[in-house]
């Protein structure tokens, strides 16, 4: 038997019977979906097939998105774009959905294709494109749809991220890596005759002078300059009162040049400014690495970064309205914020009831009831009815100030294992500091003491942690997971239940209606326009399977009630898409018999007050990965539940054909938050995997949670993970990696110990040497580092083999 | 040994030359992007 086909764009398996294929590179290529075989063939079209021979990953399969025209609007374009000569404007894009450098390259030459682009340059390190163009010739929701067009998507970047001082800082970084690492190469050479010569007199006293001042000469730029970092450090933490870290190191540096300068100076005593230099060049090292790993681990969480409309609709005394960019209003200002908007602006409610959703900034999912008079924070979702809000403090900031509390959130929680390392580490040193004091003053050597504080310091300690968690971070943005809070990995690694979500989870969520039973005297097409048009506001899976059917009336009013369904009036009717009992609420007469079918569909019931209209049967497939992926997950010792807001009876099909034994169906948003807390109050760690805004909730409450990519934006704010590439195979494969994470962060954090109770008395007693002290110190966190790396090293796919020993829940160090 | 006297400095100059050669690279933004170049390469067209 051959291999099933996949598609030639993004890898997925070709449906049976597949019906698109195109000729590209010579050859007749099947494809999943209409929309990969457009992409392909506009990307063969252009003269670019060369991408699918360089590219190292496959596509993301096509999607439908929201069309860019916003983007065009002249009060937009002043927010992001900027004048880059006459007629001519410039901005930087956030390119989104690509997978590797092949992509980029695709988009690059398909940006310069566009008739009136000036300039296109991608950013490969940091997936952003520069873009120019002719004012008059082309408009900025024309490049995005030609990126759209190839399979990408591109949003412009918020200006007020400051991209231009992040490039700075990091080239700052560098230059005082390089300063710090020529210099100690060159001051190593000087201090070579001397450790030769060993005092045996064959080095003339003014050549040995000579190596002396130009150590000197070399050492200064690397303390003046290149340590610069410790320095601060050190000064603020002295400020606070609270030595930690680059205390001793700041004070072992700089003892240990004033000293070696001295001797210098006066030609006698020993000098060891190739120990300092080396000292400042690997410590800066491991910090660059840390940074530059981190940097890349938040990229795939860009879309915290994208440019977003935000506009505000200002009313005048007369009653007139003018809609001006947000960052125009002023205090006193009275603003119209319709429902599904944002508030731009923090101020109070004027007139107008509604309910506001203001998660983003509390992380509090239940919305908040706002009445006249109300306080609203800038940033939160006005959710039902228009509101009148007077401002009170006005501007850009109010958003951007959430996104960055958002990011600082992400980046301040830390695993508990580790925010005890570090205070363990913020004791070491005190005790190191009044141990150099000690032993400084015991054997009356000025030398003894800047020893114990270098040997002593307790940087691999300090180390030992953060490494493993960004390569552990880099690793997951490598496979398609953004991690976005840290100590998700400890929780994660402690994980005994796993809940998945089923529609759109462990299925892909692309509904289609396979069979419609009509219950009333309307036609078949009557019903499926009355379902378009009651499901066009919603953002539900479900909803776009009704995308396809024929144009709907106009509808009025439409309540969005999650989990359940939809009403709204049409024509003055009121109707109600949804669950059978949503459906009972409004219609007293029960809908007449009908045979449900075996296979696992889904019904969605369509109701007026008289009677019930019609029964729509959806069919979801499971993701291709799904069952694997729950055997691995099973492999791994987790009890695996399947929680939906489907019918019970589907549940149960699809929980069956993936080998989920406790499988729960028709649960509510209210209902999977009751069963994650019951799993919690039995003591078990819950995991939740989900995607669509009503798991947002549950995904805060579980002790660590995944959202699909392709979920809704509230989703993957609350949650720990999110699988960008959409792939629910990652699920145990993270799972594994964390394990692996905390075993080496707990083997870093046992030798880290180990080396300080073994050097600190050794130093103390005399029987280290500064240079053995500085050898020492650096080899104790370099092999922290190289340890924590092994973390990235495992390429293998552990969910595609079920008895991988990586995956056995045994926690071999503690 | 005379000629380390003029070794040494020298040597020091050169320290001096390459480090602000090494800067200037770094502000004109050759290591903005360390993964382009990379790429490059393999695209005959540009």
């Amino acid at each position: 038997m051959s291999a099933p086909a996949v598609c030639f764009h993004c890898g997925l398996p070709v449906p049976a019977g597949g019906r698109w294929s195109a000729r590209l590179l010579g050859e007749v290529r099947q494809f999943c979906c209409a929309g990969c075989a457009a992409v392909a063939q506009t990307i063969a079209a252009g003269g670019f097939s060369s991408y699918y021979e360089t590219r190292t990953a496959p596509a993301e399969r096509a999607a439908a998105l929201s069309p860019a025209a916003i983007y065009d609007e002249p009060l937009a374009q002043k927010q992001f774009a900027w004048e880059s000569g006459p007629g001519e404007a410039g901005a930087t894009l956030v390119l989104e959905r690509v997978r590797c450098s092949a992509c980029l390259w695709l988009i690059e030459q398909t940006l310069r294709a566009v008739p009136g682009v000036r300039s296109a340059v991608v950013n490969y390190a940091t997936h952003r494109a520069q873009v120019t163009w002719d004012r008059a010739a082309t408009r900025p929701s024309a490049l995005i749809e030609a990126i759209r067009r190839v399979g990408y998507d591109a949003a412009p970047f918020d200006p007020a991220r400051e991209d231009a001082r992040e490039r700075a800082a990091q080239r700052q970084g560098l230059w005082r890596l390089f300063v710090a690492g020529f210099g100690a190469m060159q001051v190593m050479m000087y201090a070579f005759p001397a450790y030769i010569d060993e005092g045996a007199g064959t080095l003339s006293r003014e050549s040995e002078s000579l190596m002396r001042w130009a150590g000197l000469l070399l050492t200064l730029p690397v303390i003046a300059f290149a340590s610069g970092p410790f320095f601060e450090g050190a000064w603020r933490e002295l400020k606070r009162l609270r030595p930690d870290l680059d205390t001793p190191i700041a004070i072992g540096i700089a003892a240990g040049f004033v000293a070696s300068a001295w001797a210098t100076l006066v030609g006698e005593g020993p000098v060891y400014f190739d120990s300092i230099a080396m000292l400042v060049f690997l410590l800066l090292g491991a910090r660059f690495l840390e940074s530059s790993a981190r940097r890349r681990a938040t990229r795939s969480l860009d879309r915290l970064a994208r440019w977003s409309p935000s506009f505000a609709i200002r009313l005048a005394q007369d009653g007139g309205t003018r809609k001006i960019p947000a960052h125009e209003l002023g205090r006193g200002d009275r603003v119209l914020v319709p429902p599904g908007e944002r508030v731009p602006a923090d101020g109070r409610v004027e007139s107008g009831r509604s309910s506001v959703d203001e998660s983003l900034l509390t992380g509090e999912s239940r919305p908040v009831a706002k009445g006249p008079g109300a306080a609203l924070v800038g940033g939160s979702v006005n959710r039902e009815q228009p509101l009148v809000m007077r401002v009170e403090r006005a501007g850009s900031g109010a958003r951007a100030a959430v996104l960055a509390r958002l990011v600082e959130a992400a980046a301040a929680t830390r695993p508990r294992l580790v925010a005890g390392a570090d205070r363990l580490a913020s004791a070491l040193t005190r005790v190191v500091l009044a141990a150099a004091m000690a032993a400084g003053l015991w054997h009356r050597d000025f030398w003894i003491a800047a020893t114990v504080l270098v040997v002593a310091c307790p940087c691999a300690l300090a180390l030992a942690a953060p490494i493993a968690l960004t390569a552990a971070t880099g690793q997951l943005a490598a496979r398609g997971v953004a991690l976005t809070r840290t100590a998700a990995l400890e929780a994660l690694e402690r994980a005994t239940d796993i809940v998945l979500d089923k529609t759109g989870t462990l299925t892909e969520g692309r509904f289609r209606v396979a069979r419609v039973h009509v219950l009333a005297r309307s036609s078949e097409a009557q019903c499926r326009a009355l379902a378009r048009a009651l499901e066009a506001s919603s953002r539900h899976p479900l909803a776009e399977a009704f995308a396809a059917g024929p144009q709907g009336p106009a509808v009025s009013e439409p309540v969005n009630v999650p989990g359940q369904g939809i009403e709204a009036r049409v024509e003055g009717v009121r109707l109600r898409i949804g669950t059978e009992a949503f459906c009972r609420e409004l219609c007293a007469h029960p809908p007449p018999p009908f045979a449900l079918p075996e296979a696992a569909f889904t019904p969605v019931f369509l109701a007026g007050e008289e009677a019930f209209l019609a029964v729509f049967l959806l069919e979801d497939e499971p993701r291709p990965e799904a069952a694997a992926a729950v055997r691995a997950l099973k492999g791994a010792g987790l009890r695996v539940h399947l929680l939906s807001g489907d019918a019970a009876k589907v549940a149960a099909r699809v929980g069956a054909r993936l080998g989920i034994e406790t499988c729960t169906g028709e649960a509510t948003p209210a209902a999977k938050l009751a069963y994650v807390a019951r799993l919690q109050s039995e003591g078990r760690v819950v995991a939740m995997v989900g995607d669509g805004l009503n798991d947002a909730p549950v995904l805060a409450r579980a002790d660590v949670s995944f959202a699909m990519g392709a979920g809704a934006d509230a989703a993957q704010l609350h949650s720990d993970f999110v699988l960008t590439g959409n792939a629910l195979g990652e699920v145990p494969a993270t799972l594994a990696l964390a394990r692996r994470a905390m075993r080496i962060v707990r083997q870093n954090f046992a030798w880290a110990l180990a080396y300080n109770a073994i050097a600190l008395p050794l130093a103390a007693a005399g029987l280290i040497g500064p240079f053995e002290a500085a050898v020492g110190m650096t080899a104790s966190s370099f092999v922290v580092v190289l340890n924590a790396l092994r973390v990235g090293r495992a390429r293998e796919q552990p969910w595609k083999a079920s008895s991988s020993s990586s995956l056995s829940p045994s926690r071999s160090f503690s | 040994m005379e000629s380390l006297v003029l070794l040494v400095p020298l040597s020091v100059a050169l320290v001096f030359l390459i480090g602000a050669l090494f800067w200037r690279a770094l502000q004109g933004g050759q290591f903005d992007d360390l993964e382009r170049p990379g790429i490059d390469v393999l695209s005959d067209d540009r």
